[in-house]
């Protein structure tokens, strides 16, 4: 087990090394004078020269590379363009609001994914064919065009749940589930819905199995073939879905968070691009594309502790 | 926004270009598939002649009527300059497709031959390649898309190439995966023996295969990339106003939802809509192409009636002889619709006394598993019993679901023909023996795990600790059979029913079972109900035999008598084809021709097509059992010529 993850981490630092070279790279990319770009027409030859120099392009790249990695290295994301503050401040910041959405909308997904998977499954019929057309619907909707929806309804509409707000988990937990309800539900349903879906075939495909046939002739009781048996085997293609799900999530929480006023790295993130905020979008790729590392590494191990058949390979 | 990946299940190599035609046609017979096809035909359409179908100029301000609910001017009302909302959804279709066409050409360009070199050169290449998609798979697409509009600015396009590069990723994966598995096919060697240069095999071969699969992702890829392009256009990136574009829509929809939340409805309505479409024909090309299940396995748990419309209840012997444990009586198992049932099982009747081995032999497609599983409540979806009595200490096993439920595991236990697979893939040895034993003996976890190491040691496994401790895939097949026999014994039956339990293990593993069976069957006074297609393992263990053929009984009584004189024509051929009692020197006999299907069955007798004995008689009515000694019956009005005939083997 301690071999596998170490090889996984291994395997895991060259794809992270490989993406901040790309975020480094990417300044390379913009065309003509960055600093004019991120400047404006309207920059001085000052400010040019100033934001040239705070993005050592003043300097030979092979240089700036290294910089650039030894600063990464350190924890040193640099400093915002726009006001000054350490990238690396910001970020610390606003991830605890980006995952407290991303854990809640990927646990959603998982617990209420995985029900309804079961549920249709096992019970067939009417029930099957009204989760399966909801979850066609769930996974054509759009995330932001849902939020906005559940905002009318719910906001707007019943003033049953606040349209904005972000309070800390620390700080009021109460508060804290109160404001985050519609933008789990915005992030999070399209996930269900793929969820039930891969539930549903893995459970029918596994209830089709010998073994199932051995363990009812076994008597065994149905509530045991379902939930014990059939349910662990089908979960293990399930697992990797929901690490999937949670890499979207992420992903999703850069148009959740804004909708929603959640002072999240996707908040942080998009702010930075409408302001050429280079420093900072460059931070918020290294810190997610770490972050998505670390789930793919979990999802791994939950793999390897499914699977029996890969635990001693 | 979920940009999770795709999974679309690679095809077989050859069953795919076999059913291409068949594809298409279940595909169109499918409403779903019809409608999402048309829908994204309308929008294709439409967004192309827009100048020509579209009501309106998209860029005509009306601030006057603006923010208008739906009218006969403005079908789907107006925005907040006044612009006619139809009218821009369908120039704003335009761009919507343009990105799709972009994402999943790049996803393409790059995906296919990535993937064929991968997969068809393997080593380092597809060691770089599968790495270099792992990369893309672990970043989240809507950040790196983001930065790249930070960088470049709001070039739609870029975003949209960047977008291909990422999910060019499951593009990879599956082609990769596509090429090795037709790889491995035979073929492909062959061509290179023929000296075929290996890029005219890729494309010769391998191409054709993966069609359906691509044509799947890349339908499904349609739908992920309309979604992000909208998500980027809702917040503001890789947008140019005042050109229509959905996202963008949306998001003013979003702004205007105070006054006029109607807005919502129409721009979110049609993106909502052609995703759906993608979605759904993707799934519905996906499954006309595996080929559906009709029947669901689950359905094995709904509370069913066993017995379909025409049961007839039997009227039970009222003296039962003692000696008899359980007694089938006419019992007829049909498969198929209640308006046409096809029966599998007809009119069967035999009895498995106390301690004794009943062997149930034929040819596959007998019956005889049939009339196993049968026998433990436990048929195959879409099977039933439709009539017959299956009488065991008393009960009727055909009554109801709880009624054969209560018996099995405690007084009737199952082994099967595959060892490998009867065994759950997900948990130890000493769980699947200690979850029955607590179930059905109440004892608690620790004196469990002493009676199943017991049993363990019982079933002949020298190391049971080792064994208590594995996993199924660590195991041997003969050792598996062993622990299915072990778990069978958990509840300590009185009858055993081993369904073909040798067959799948090696000759010599297959006597040590067949050793074991009969040691055990005295030790815990079991009954044991022997199904097999090997007449040398009834001479083996069989106290009596059942020859079943095309779902009826053909003759039964002692194996010694059976052996000693075969009164039926059938029994007489598989005797002469058996390998076991061969004599050297002689041709092995074979009966000519094959089992007919149950829809094939004749009036007569089932078996005249392949009888050297038929005559005219055999077909026209159906053949009784009669009987030909003291508990022996044979199905042949020829019996006397059918004894000559087995003797003169």
């Amino acid at each position: 087990m301690l071999r596998f993850i170490a090889r996984r981490v291994l395997i895991a630092i060259p794809i992270l090394a490989i993406v901040v070279s790309f975020t480094f790279f990417l300044v390379q990319l913009i065309p003509g004078n960055p600093a004019q770009t991120i400047l404006g027409k309207g920059a001085t030859a000052a400010q040019i020269a100033a934001v040239n120099h705070q993005l050592g392009l003043d300097q030979p790249i092979g240089i700036r590379f290294l910089a650039f990695w030894g600063n990464t290295l350190r924890g040193n994301l640099g400093v915002s363009l726009i006001n000054g503050q350490p990238v690396a401040q910001s970020i610390a910041n606003a991830l605890p609001v980006t995952l407290s959405l991303a854990i809640s909308a990927t646990l959603l997904t998982g617990i209420v994914g995985i029900g309804l998977g079961v549920l249709s499954a096992v019970r067939g019929g009417a029930v099957d064919r009204i989760v399966q057309g909801s979850s066609s619907v769930g996974m054509a909707l759009p995330s932001f065009w849902l939020a906005v929806a559940l905002v009318l309804v719910f906001s707007i509409l019943l003033k049953l749940l606040p349209a904005t707000g972000y309070t800390p988990i620390t700080q009021s937990p109460g508060q804290w589930a109160y404001g985050m309800v519609l933008p789990v539900v915005a992030i999070g349903l399209a996930g269900v819905a793929s969820i039930s879906r891969q539930t549903r075939s893995a459970m029918l495909e596994t209830l089709g199995k010998d073994y199932v046939r051995s363990l009812r002739a076994q008597g065994l009781p149905t509530r045991s073939i379902i939930y014990k048996h059939a349910l662990r085997n089908a979960s293990i293609p399930i697992v990797t879905n929901v690490g999937f799900q949670f890499i979207g999530v992420l992903g999703g929480a850069v148009i959740i968070e804004q909708i929603f006023a959640l002072p999240g790295i996707g908040q942080l993130t998009n702010i930075a691009v409408s302001q050429h905020d280079i420093p900072v979008v460059q931070g918020a790729v290294i810190v997610t594309a770490a972050i998505v590392l670390l789930v793919n590494l979990l999802v791994d191990v939950i793999y390897l502790i499914l699977n029996p058949k890969t635990r001693r390979a | 926004m979920s940009t999770a990946q795709a999974e679309v299940v690679a095809t077989e190599p050859d069953q795919l270009t076999s059913t291409r035609r068949g594809v298409f046609r279940n595909l169109m017979r499918k409403p779903a598939a019809w409608i999402s096809a048309s829908w994204i035909l309308v929008v294709i359409l439409a967004s192309v002649f827009a100048k020509w179908v579209a009501p309106d100029d998209p860029y005509k301000q009306d601030i006057v009527h603006n923010l208008a609910l739906p009218s006969a001017a403005h079908w789907l009302g107006t925005d907040s300059l006044g612009r006619d909302i139809l009218t821009r959804l369908i120039y704003g279709g335009n761009l919507a497709l343009i990105s799709c066409v972009e994402v999943v050409a790049v996803a393409l360009a790059i995906g296919v031959p990535l993937g064929l070199l991968a997969g068809y050169f393997g080593g380092w290449v597809d060691a770089i390649i599968a790495r270099l998609a792992d990369i893309f798979l672990a970043i989240p697409a809507i950040i790196v898309l983001m930065a790249v509009v930070a960088v470049v600015g709001n070039n739609l396009t870029l975003a949209m190439v960047t977008l291909g590069i990422i999910i060019s990723a499951s593009f990879i994966r599956l082609v990769r995966g596509s090429t090795i598995a037709v790889r491995r096919e035979l073929f492909i060697d062959a061509a290179q023996v023929s000296g075929l240069a290996a890029p005219r095999i890729i494309l010769r071969h391998v191409l054709p295969n993966i069609v359906a699969p691509l044509i799947i992702i890349s339908t499904l890829t349609f739908g992920i990339a309309l979604l992000v392009q909208s998500g980027l256009a809702f917040i503001g990136l890789a947008v140019q106003p005042p050109a229509a574009n959905w996202g963008a829509m949306i998001y003013e929809a979003s702004q205007n939802i105070y006054q006029d939340p109607w807005l919502m409805a129409p721009t979110g309505g049609i993106l909502i809509l052609t995703i759906l479409a993608f979605n759904t024909l993707g799934d519905a090309i996906n499954t006309a192409q595996a080929g559906s299940v009709s029947i669901s396995p689950a359905g094995q748990f709904r509370a069913q009636s066993r017995r379909g419309p025409g049961h007839r209840v039997a009227v039970t012997p009222a003296q039962e002889s003692s000696d008899v444990l359980l007694r089938a009586t006419g019992l007829t198992v049909v498969a198929g619709s209640e308006a046409s049932p096809t029966a599998l099982v007809e009119d069967l009747s035999f009895e498995v006394r106390k301690g004794e081995v009943l062997g149930l032999v034929g040819e596959s497609g007998s019956g005889k598993t049939m009339t196993a599983r049968a026998i433990i409540g436990l048929l195959p979806l879409g099977c039933r019993v439709q009539s017959g009595t299956i009488t065991f200490a008393g009960d009727d096993l055909t009554a109801s679901e709880s009624v054969v439920a209560a018996h099995r595991g405690t007084k009737i236990a199952l082994i099967s023909q595959e060892p490998m697979v009867a065994l759950d893939p997900s948990f130890t040895i000493g769980s699947q023996l200690r979850e029955p034993l607590r179930l059905h003996k109440k004892m608690s976890r620790s004196e469990a795990k002493v009676e199943a190491l017991a049993l363990l040691r019982k079933v002949g496994i020298d190391r049971p600790d080792a064994v208590y401790a594995s996993f199924p895939h660590q195991i041997s097949g003969g050792m598996a059979q062993r622990v299915c026999i072990a778990i069978a014994l958990t509840g300590q039956p009185e009858l055993l029913i081993a369904d073909e339990p040798t067959t799948a293990l090696d000759v010599t593993v297959q006597a040590e079972i067949l050793d074991l069976l009969r040691s055990l069957k005295d030790e815990f006074h079991m009954s044991l109900i022997l199904v097999t297609h090997n007449l040398g393992v009834i001479a083996d263990i069989a106290d009596r035999t059942v020859v079943m053929y095309a779902g009826e009984v053909v003759e039964q009584c002692s194996t010694e008598e059976l052996f000693a004189a075969p009164t039926h024509p059938y029994t007489a051929g598989l005797m002469a084809s058996s390998p076991d009692r061969a004599e050297i020197g002689k041709p092995l006999g074979a009966i000519v021709g094959i089992v007919p299907p149950p829809e094939q069955w004749p009036i007569g007798c089932h078996f005249a097509d392949r009888c050297p004995l038929v005559t005219e008689a055999c077909r026209k009515a159906p053949v009784p059992l009669v009987a030909t000694g003291k508990d022996r019956e044979s199905r042949c009005i020829r019996t006397d010529e059918a004894m000559k005939l087995g003797a003169s083997r």
